[in-house]
């Protein structure tokens, strides 16, 4: 392999290499400094005069002294079925003091998109044994569906509970975890190794850890690595995988900060114009295809800067991923665990996993019935403040308390606490006795008889 | 289309999907095989002996010093039999046959083409021997699914006489009709994807598109040709409501372009419309559509095709004398693909990073729908429904507000109203319909001559709920006077009843204009005795808790409502007329 010492310029994570022979797009580059330390890169722009490589690691230390090796193939990935219970770095070398992954296969990390003809639709009802995620916003195996969050709530609490917890009732299929950790810090590590370790789960997870004071551009390999892995055990060893990507935020950070240094023409905010096909590669890397057994399933979590659910990250995230759980700061002021607001929540696969034979007849109606009576309980809350309880019309009292009802026995619930799919609705239902049964006006006439409360107890 | 003849270059610089080459004997818009892998790309910008190229593949491992050969082709797909029931990429490549090619995922440097060039068609000539034939007339017909397509003389033709006329079974490649002068035909068209195709006049949009969907065929209805914005954030239900267009349209064929969009949502789309029933023929929906699936993570560049190659699929039927609906979902990510692009091209960006030219492109692309007289002489129609996605739920960012100077339909989606379960969740307020004038005339012939008052009845009294809703938040509804807690009920009922409807119940999916109507109607005939009760002194509590109406929601589920609503309509003026009775004395 020829070495060249032709770097003209280094700006931020890019170096600029001069004249060499033709070097192909995405090309892995390894990088020689003056005292031997090799970094890695990958080619952005490749011309016959001129070769611009993003360095994954700081360029401290580097300067036109240094050596450029192009090694003639894209990045691959080496993966191995040994990888369940490692802990690897933001660029997969272990982190646990043991040995290297001795590849079974190694793996382009850019991942080709699945052919949409190839996918099975996702139809597979996952149990977290969280209310406002089984009952209302209901996940199903391979999908995407992200945690948009705010810097201080518990995001990482609900990603845990959900990764002990999440089943789908009755399988004894194989499962796997896979979590890539992106810019969080060193006590969240600590938070998410802890509970690792006391649930056993880490036998059945392979981790990568970008941590905050790991390089920044690291953290556009980080969440390709895991994929590659989490494709490799769900589409070649049949596993199920449930994959973890935090903090999506950081990611997108690294993200502007390579295209700034590119001095690439800004979309808003400073984020690059290509950030959704970008984020898209990543988010679409997960589903299931039709005759294999295994399956991606994705739960990312971004923390949504000053909560703002129209910033460029959430936005962007939100057109990609199928549905989203909010975190509410007002609820977690509340006292209320697990915050997640269902009104902005959505799932957009919720339809395809539930009904009979899968949850419930009455999961649908009783969902609609619970969010539209909690929106409007919601909005008087605010009238209230400037007219006082007593204006209002009885019925609109009862919306009222509904609300309160709804936050406190249906959304608050314990970090241990898994309640199965029957539990949550039957406790919808006892809520929705508290309203008069005209309001029930998004439910038929046969589920109420069957499963409201008031006749349940007559039969 | 001209063969400008093949010419061979070198790459000099490769930069994500966009490529610089040097050599090519090069035209706007030809298209290149890059590398020695081939990968499909199109000449965007030319700059001296430089070539600037799209890539509709992933470039990765792409060197400069490989070459690069120019077909002398523009972008152009192939029309003919066999496009029915079709899956495509954005380049019209069948994504069936790139899994038997190239497994589960999409690979690069593979070529498929368009249409089966082995598969024989009974082909059926309606011409003979002697016959006049211009560019556009129908010469013959192939019963290609339930849908039966015409073979028409190309448009580039200069026409003449049949001297020769074939009858049997043939392949899309075959001649089946030769002209006297020496011209051949055979059923497959081959046409550049960014050129209208020509039609004899645009006529104008007077037959509403039947929907299926109270709110946009009773208070916001678009016109057979027409084109129409759903924009909304995400969230609030665009591709439940494009989906429901795709279904039940009373559009003889309908084109689905998934641009950009959610690979899981492709799927769904996939898997349940060969399965859906046509509501009119009976046979699977499948077999009058056309889907064009190309996914966020698939190639950029083909992204910005994909609309194109849609658009001119549309044109090909409406030619035949088909009413063609085509759905975009979602123009926003075309919009980008254009942006990321641009932006490699290093070009002077205007808005928000996007090309100057966006709102050139966007005026463009809607302007190829319309209802036309084809070359034939007859009617065909192609209604454009362009979802936009904009982003933080912002409509004046630039996409949004390009697509609204031209599209005369806006039926616009909100967060607030999916949240509270609201579907399909239109904002009654923010939406319109330019073409209620000109389809006037219609609903008095074909529905009924009240509907049109009915209409205005209702928005008037949705517009004074919104008002009276402000007061409400200020002093809570027991202030308001008599008359209007009686509004509020009324227009409470046309929310929950006439506009909610429920995409996923087998009945309410789909609702006939009779219905419809019929619906309205009974609103209408409570709303009428509610008032004259009050009127009379009857205190608006008693009026708003009548037993009878609260029925009517129910109706909506039913397929044989006819009876239940005439009893409801009685029972009504049976209780109300009692009330009036028991406070006249």
């Amino acid at each position: 392999m020829k070495e060249y010492r032709t770097i003209n310029k280094i700006a931020g994570p890019l170096i600029f290499v001069e004249k060499t022979e033709p070097v192909g797009y995405e090309e892995l580059v390894n990088i020689v400094q003056a005292d031997g330390t090799v970094k890695r890169g990958q080619v952005l722009d490749t011309s016959d005069d001129f070769v611009v490589v993003q360095v994954f690691e700081s360029t401290a230390g580097i300067g036109r002294d240094a050596g450029v090796r192009f090694t003639g193939e894209t990045i691959k990935m080496p993966v191995s079925r040994d990888m369940l219970g490692r802990i690897l770095s933001g660029a997969g070398k272990p982190k646990d003091g043991g040995p290297d992954i001795v590849p079974e296969k190694r793996l382009d990390i850019g991942g080709a998109a699945i052919n949409p003809y190839a996918r099975q639709s996702p139809a597979d009802f996952i149990q977290t044994g969280i209310s406002t995620i089984d009952a209302t916003n209901t996940l199903v195996r391979g999908q995407k569906l992200p945690i948009f969050s705010g810097s201080g709530l518990p995001h990482n609490e609900i990603a845990l509970q959900i990764a002990r917890q999440a089943r789908v009732p009755g399988s004894t299929e194989d499962f796997a975890v896979v979590f890539a950790a992106m810019g969080i810090t060193k006590e969240e590590e600590n938070q998410f190794m802890a509970d690792f370790e006391r649930t056993g789960a880490l036998e059945h997870a392979v981790v990568f850890l970008n941590l905050a004071d790991d390089p920044a551009v690291e953290r556009i390999i980080t969440p390709r690595l895991a994929l590659t892995t989490a494709e490799y055990l769900a589409f070649e060893l049949g596993y199920h995988v449930l994959v973890i990507l935090t903090d999506m935020t950081n990611y997108c950070e690294a993200l502007r900060q390579i295209g700034a240094a590119r001095e690439e023409v800004p979309g808003r905010r400073g984020y690059p114009g290509y950030m959704y096909t970008d984020l898209a590669s990543l988010y679409e890397r997960a589903g299931l295809i039709k005759g294999l057994k295994g399956s991606v399933t994705q739960l990312s979590i971004l923390t949504m800067p000053g909560d703002d659910i129209t910033h460029p990250i959430a936005d962007l995230s939100g057109y990609i991923t199928e549905g989203q759980i909010v975190v509410n700061r007002d609820l977690h002021r509340k006292g209320i665990y697990p915050p997640i607001n269902v009104l902005p929540s959505l799932s957009r696969l919720m339809n395809n996993g539930i009904g009979e034979g899968k949850t419930r007849d009455d999961h649908k109606k009783v969902t609609d019935q619970m969010y539209a009576a909690y929106a409007e309980g919601n909005d008087l809350r605010g009238l209230v403040a400037i007219v006082g309880k007593d204006a209002l019309s009885e019925r609109d009292q009862r919306l009222l308390e509904f609300a309160d009802h709804f936050e406190n026995r249906f959304v608050r619930q314990g970090h241990d606490e898994n309640r199965t799919i029957e539990d949550s609705l039957d406790l919808a239902w006892e809520l929705l006795a508290t309203l008069p049964e005209e309001l029930l006006v998004r439910i038929d006439r046969g589920l109420i008889q069957k499963y409201h409360p008031k006749y349940r107890k007559e039969a | 289309m001209e063969v400008k003849g093949n010419s061979n270059g070198i790459l000099k610089r490769i930069s994500g999907p966009v490529v610089t080459a040097v050599g090519l004997n090069a035209h706007m818009y030809d298209v290149v095989q890059v590398g020695d892998e081939k990968l499909m790309g199109e000449i965007i910008r030319i700059e001296g002996d430089k070539t600037i190229i799209q890539v509709y593949e992933n470039t990765s491992g792409i060197r400069p010093g490989e070459p690069v050969v120019n077909t002398g082709l523009s972008l152009s797909v192939e029309l003919g039999p066999g496009l029915l029931t079709s899956i495509y990429d954005g380049i019209q490549r069948p994504l069936e046959l790139l899994v038997e090619k190239m497994g589960n995922f999409i690979e690069r440097g593979v070529t498929a083409p368009g249409l089966s060039h082995e598969k024989l068609w009974e082909f059926v000539p309606v011409v003979r021997k002697g016959d006049a034939v211009v560019a556009g007339t129908v010469i013959g017909e192939v019963q290609e699914t339930n849908i039966l397509t015409k073979i028409m003389v190309p448009p580039k033709s200069k026409g003449g006489v049949v001297s020769e006329i074939k009858s049997g079974e043939f392949t899309i490649d075959d001649v089946v009709c030769t002209l006297d002068n020496g011209e051949e035909i055979a059923m497959m068209q081959v046409w550049p994807v960014r050129v209208p195709r020509p039609v004899t006049e645009k006529m104008n949009p007077d037959i509403p598109l039947i929907t299926g969907q109270r709110i946009l065929d009773g208070l916001f209805p678009i016109a057979k040709g027409g084109t129409a914005a759903i924009p909304g954030p995400f969230g609030s239900g665009k591709t439940v409501t494009q989906q429901a267009l795709a279904k039940w349209s009373d559009a003889q064929i309908v084109v689905y372009i998934g641009c950009g969009e959610r690979g899981n949502e492709m799927t769904e789309v996939l898997t349940e419309f060969p399965e859906l029933e046509d509501p009119k023929s009976g046979k699977p929906l499948m077999e009058r559509t056309v889907l064009i699936a190309n996914t966020s993570n698939m190639p950029v560049a083909a992204r910005e095709a994909s609309v194109y190659t849609g658009i001119t699929i549309a044109e090909y039927f409406r030619d035949m004398g088909f009413d063609v609906s085509l759905m975009a979902d979602s123009t926003s990510r075309w919009a980008e693909a254009m942006r990321e692009i641009s932006s490699r091209l290093e070009e002077m960006p205007g808005e928000e990073g996007y090309p100057a030219y966006l709102a050139a492109r966007l005026s463009e692309f809607y302007e190829r729908a319309g209802r036309v007289e084809t070359l034939n002489h007859e009617s065909g129609s192609v209604t454009v429904i362009g979802a936009v996605s904009p982003p933080g739920g912002d409509f004046s960012e630039p996409v949004t507000q390009n697509t609204l100077r031209i599209v005369k339909c806006f039926w616009a989606l909100d967060a607030k109203l999916s949240q509270r379960r609201h579907f399909p969740a239109i904002n009654w307020l923010n939406s319109y319909s330019l073409y209620l004038d000109t389809l006037s005339k219609w609903y008095d012939e074909n529905v009924s001559p009240e509907w049109n008052g009915l209409r205005i009845w209702a928005m008037e009294v949705l517009q004074k709920e919104a008002e009276l809703q402000e007061i409400v938040q200020l002093v809570g509804s027991d202030a308001l006077p008599d008359e209007e807690q009686i509004t509020i009920e009324v227009a409470r009922m046309l929310r929950e009843i006439f506009l909610q409807q429920n995409a996923f119940d087998p009945v309410d999916t789909y609702c006939s204009m009779q219905k419809q109507f019929d619906i309205m109607k009974a609103i209408n005939t409570y709303a009428v005795l509610a008032y004259g009760a009050q009127k009379l002194g009857v205190p608006p509590t008693k009026v708003i808790t009548i037993a009878a109406k609260n029925d009517l929601p129910q109706v909506k589920f039913m397929t044989d409502y006819k009876e239940e609503i005439t009893r409801i309509n009685a029972a009504m003026g049976t209780e109300i007329g009692a009330l009036k009775e028991a406070y006249q004395k």
